[in-house]
Formats: C-alpha cells, sequence, structure tokens
C-alpha cells in the first residue's frame, strides 16, 4: 500500500494532514486516496453545527469534543469558513474556541473556504468527511459558515443536524421562515441566560408542532437550551444527538444518509467543475459583450453562441 | 492547480494585545491568501499542532511580549519535533534589531518590525512559501 495512505491510516497526523491537502487540491493522486478510503467501512456518525454568525457555534462545538474525547471517541472536526468573493481569501477563526481541547486526546480539526461557493458547504468540506470516515473516526462534526435561513446544504450531508439559534434575534415570524428552520433535528437555544429565551423556545416549538413537512414522521425534532460558554446544557445536547443517532441505525436510515451524502459529493464536484468552465468563459468574453451598446445587445444570440463554445470545449 | 497560500497567525505566550495579529490576518486575507487565526495566548505546544492539521504553508507568529528568544526555539523545537521543516516561520511584533540575527540563525526565515506594509510581508511570505514549500503561488 502506498505509504502516505498507510501511515494516514495507522493515525499518523502529519500523514492525515498531507493526504487532506492532496484530496483537497483536486488531483488525481488525492482523488485515488479518497477513492479508496471511500470503499472502506463507514461507521462515522456525522453531526451537523449550523446557525447565525455569534451564535456560538464553535464555542458549542469545544464542548462537545470535551465530552467525546473523554468517552475516548476519536473526533474529526471540520470548519467552513468564508471566502472572500474579492479576493478568495479567508480569514478563518473558528479554531480559537477549539484550540484548548485540540493537543489533547484523539482530535483532528481542520479548517476549510468555502471557496466562493453558495450555500455554507465547499467541496472540500464534503470530501473531508469521507475522508475523515475512511480513516475510522468515530464522530465527524462539521461547524457551516453562518449563513442564515439558505444554509440548507446539510440536510443531505448529516446524520444528526443540530441549528443552533439565539435569543433576540427577531419575533417568531423569522422562525417561521423557509429553510433553515426546517432542517434541524436538534434546535438548540444558546446564551439561554439572555432575556426572551421563553419566547423563542415557545416559537421553535410552534414551528415544530405545526410542521407537517418533516421529512421523517417518527423523529419529532428535539429543543435544547445551553449556555456554551459556560458548559451548561451540553450534557442534555449530547444525549439528544445520540438518541437521534440510535433513532437513524433503529429505523435503518443510518446508511442511507451515507449513500445520500455521496449523492451530493458527486453534484457538488460537477457543479465546482462546471463553475470554472462558466467563469473561464465569462472572463474570456466579458470585454467583448461589454462593448456591445445596449439597443444591439442580442440575449439569445450570445447566450447561444457560449453554450456553443461550452460545447466545443468537451 | 495551484494552492492559495495557507498562514497561520498566532499570538505567542502570555500577551494579550492582538490588534497588529488581526491587522496582519485581515491583510494577508485581501492580498488572497486563507489565513487561519488562532487567538491569544497560545502555546507552542498549541501553535504548532494547529498548523499540523491544518497543513499551513506559513506559521506567522506575533509578540510584544519580549520573550521571543525563550519561546520560538520551543516552537522550532517541535516544529522539528512533528516533521514541518519545510513550513515557513516569520515572526514580527516589538523585536530588538540585535536579536533579529539570533533569530534567523535559529530556523526563523523573515523577521517584521513595527511599520511593516501589509504589501511587503505578502510578498516576503511568498518568498518563504516558494524556497521552503517548493509550490507554486498565485
Amino acid at each position: 500500500m502506498n505509504d502516505l495512505l498507510d501511515r494516514a491510516l495507522r493515525g499518523e497526523e502529519i500523514a492525515i494532514s498531507k493526504l487532506l491537502t492532496k484530496i483537497e487540491s483536486l488531483s488525481d493522486e488525492g482523488l485515488s486516496y479518497l477513492s479508496y478510503l471511500m470503499r472502506r467501512p463507514t461507521k462515522a456518525h456525522t453531526i451537523g453545527i449550523t446557525g447565525l454568525p455569534g451564535s456560538g457555534k464553535s464555542t458549542l462545538i469545544a464542548e462537545l469534543i470535551k465530552e467525546y474525547s473523554r468517552k475516548g471517541l476519536r473526533v474529526a472536526v471540520i470548519l467552513v469558513e468564508p471566502s472572500s468573493p474579492f479576493t478568495m481569501g479567508s480569514f478563518m477563526g473558528n479554531r480559537i474556541r477549539m484550540q484548548e481541547v485540540a493537543t489533547e486526546g484523539n482530535i483532528f480539526i481542520r479548517s476549510v473556504s468555502t471557496e466562493g461557493n453558495l450555500g455554507g458547504l465547499s467541496l472540500s468540506a464534503l470530501m473531508f468527511i469521507e475522508a475523515f470516515d475512511g480513516l475510522g473516526f468515530d464522530k465527524i462534526i462539521i461547524e457551516t459558515v453562518g449563513a442564515g435561513q439558505m444554509d440548507v446544504d446539510l440536510k443531505d450531508v448529516v446524520h444528526t443536524k443540530v441549528v443552533l439559534n439565539v435569543p433576540g434575534t427577531g419575533d417568531e415570524i423569522q422562525v417561521l421562515k423557509a429553510g433553515l428552520m426546517e432542517i434541524g433535528d436538534i434546535y438548540v437555544i444558546n446564551k439561554a441566560e439572555r432575556p426572551d429565551v421563553a419566547l423563542l423556545e415557545d416559537a421553535i416549538k410552534f414551528l415544530i408542532d405545526s410542521s407537517e413537512s418533516n421529512n421523517d414522521e417518527n423523529w419529532k425534532p428535539r429543543v435544547v437550551k445551553t449556555v456554551a460558554i459556560k458548559g451548561i446544557g451540553v450534557n442534555n445536547l449530547i444525549s439528544d444527538i445520540e438518541d437521534h443517532k440510535r433513532y437513524l441505525i433503529d429505523t435503518k436510515r443510518y446508511d442511507e444518509v451515507v449513500r445520500k451524502r455521496r449523492i451530493k459529493l458527486i453534484e457538488i464536484y460537477l457543479r465546482s467543475y462546471f463553475n470554472k468552465i462558466i467563469k473561464n468563459l465569462l472572463s474570456t468574453n466579458e470585454n467583448y459583450m461589454l462593448i456591445i451598446n445596449n439597443n444591439e445587445f442580442d440575449f439569445r444570440a450570445i447566450i447561444n453562441s457560449l453554450l456553443g463554445k461550452i460545447k466545443e470545449s468537451f | 492547480m495551484e494552492r492559495r497560500i495557507k498562514v497561520l497567525i498566532a499570538k505567542l505566550g502570555l500577551d494579550g494585545h492582538d490588534r497588529g495579529a488581526k491587522v496582519i490576518a485581515r491583510g494577508l486575507r485581501d492580498e488572497g491568501m486563507d489565513v487561519i487565526y488562532t487567538g491569544l495566548r497560545q502555546t507552542p505546544e498549541q501553535i504548532v499542532k494547529a498548523a499540523l492539521q491544518e497543513d499551513v504553508d506559513v506559521i506567522g507568529i506575533s509578540i510584544l511580549s519580549g520573550v521571543y528568544m525563550e519561546l520560538v526555539p520551543k516552537v522550532i523545537e517541535l516544529m522539528k519535533k512533528y516533521g514541518l521543516e519545510n513550513v515557513g516561520l516569520v515572526v514580527g511584533g516589538v523585536i530588538v534589531p540585535d536579536d533579529i540575527p539570533k533569530l534567523k540563525a535559529l530556523g526563523v526565515d523573515e523577521v517584521f518590525l513595527p511599520g511593516s506594509s501589509i504589501r511587503e510581508i505578502a510578498n516576503s511570505i511568498r518568498d518563504v512559501v516558494k524556497r521552503k514549500r517548493g509550490i507554486k503561488v498565485e
């Protein structure tokens, strides 16, 4: 077997780190490692944490890591952070809250930028989930960009979806909006020492009770109150997360999630491949399109000509 | 595919001032780099472990407390222990000019004093990455 892969499978951190970089680069070598890892047994419980910026996702994850590593579990954390639409650079600060726990136990934390993708997840993040699963981690926690209402990509990607809310971010109408507030298996009300917590709790419970679109009729979403920074409520959250895992296994849905997540990976890979083609095409034709007078701008002809160029390139 | 440069910016030791580190982190982001900021009061172990897991190209240490001659060697020692010899190491902050050659002799690639511009720092980081990592940079 390949040396790097072998060392990574034995848990050597630098090998895991280099392996992830090779996978992220989408090189042939990287993709062959990923393909190998994806054929290995899958068992990891994947947990997605999402919610508004500043709602306490990273702090809560640090608490989860502490508890899981106390139980002797091997934990991987993927932190998805926004990239600049202008320079593609990023400022990734989510690790700060986890630095204290990162040197203990069997914990591997890796940050990825969204690379301009919408929806809160990036191709790298999806590939890393597969890689960590193949490498034998027990828990894989994914923190997504705090994008808010449209941050629904997690839906087909993780086993257990945890959505964070904080009191004081708007009235109950916000909770009733479509999108993010439909995907949670567990809703966390963090910073629960603040005023208006009862109002938010009522609104979320109303949302859950009145929901007909629940993807799964046998799991009623849980509501947990936490003060992550003080570790309050974390044990309740963990027991709800474990209940949800058991529920998925009992109802034979656990493996189905893995299959769906792989279809999503293929979808996102293809999307990002075609995005690059479209970007290149636009940048090479932009100047030509900018100089056309408005009264001569033939939208249909331009679209057809660009589509023709895409077809030619295959 | 060319990769964006990945930099870890860290405050080393008992040092509560991070405005400078944040300005640098933000500036490097605007230069198109992926910047991981690990926050205040980091031990050498925490910094090197983060660099290891993130597979960064460069570690940038910001230090204003004056104890760089005590703590930077520990960082270098750990970098060797974990096999990060080909990761760049740059130090910035309040550094006595006479100590710059000493730091470089220890294995620090570049030292930036107050007044350095972001562009200057970014370009020097690009040079360090080219030299140490042997990768193409944008």
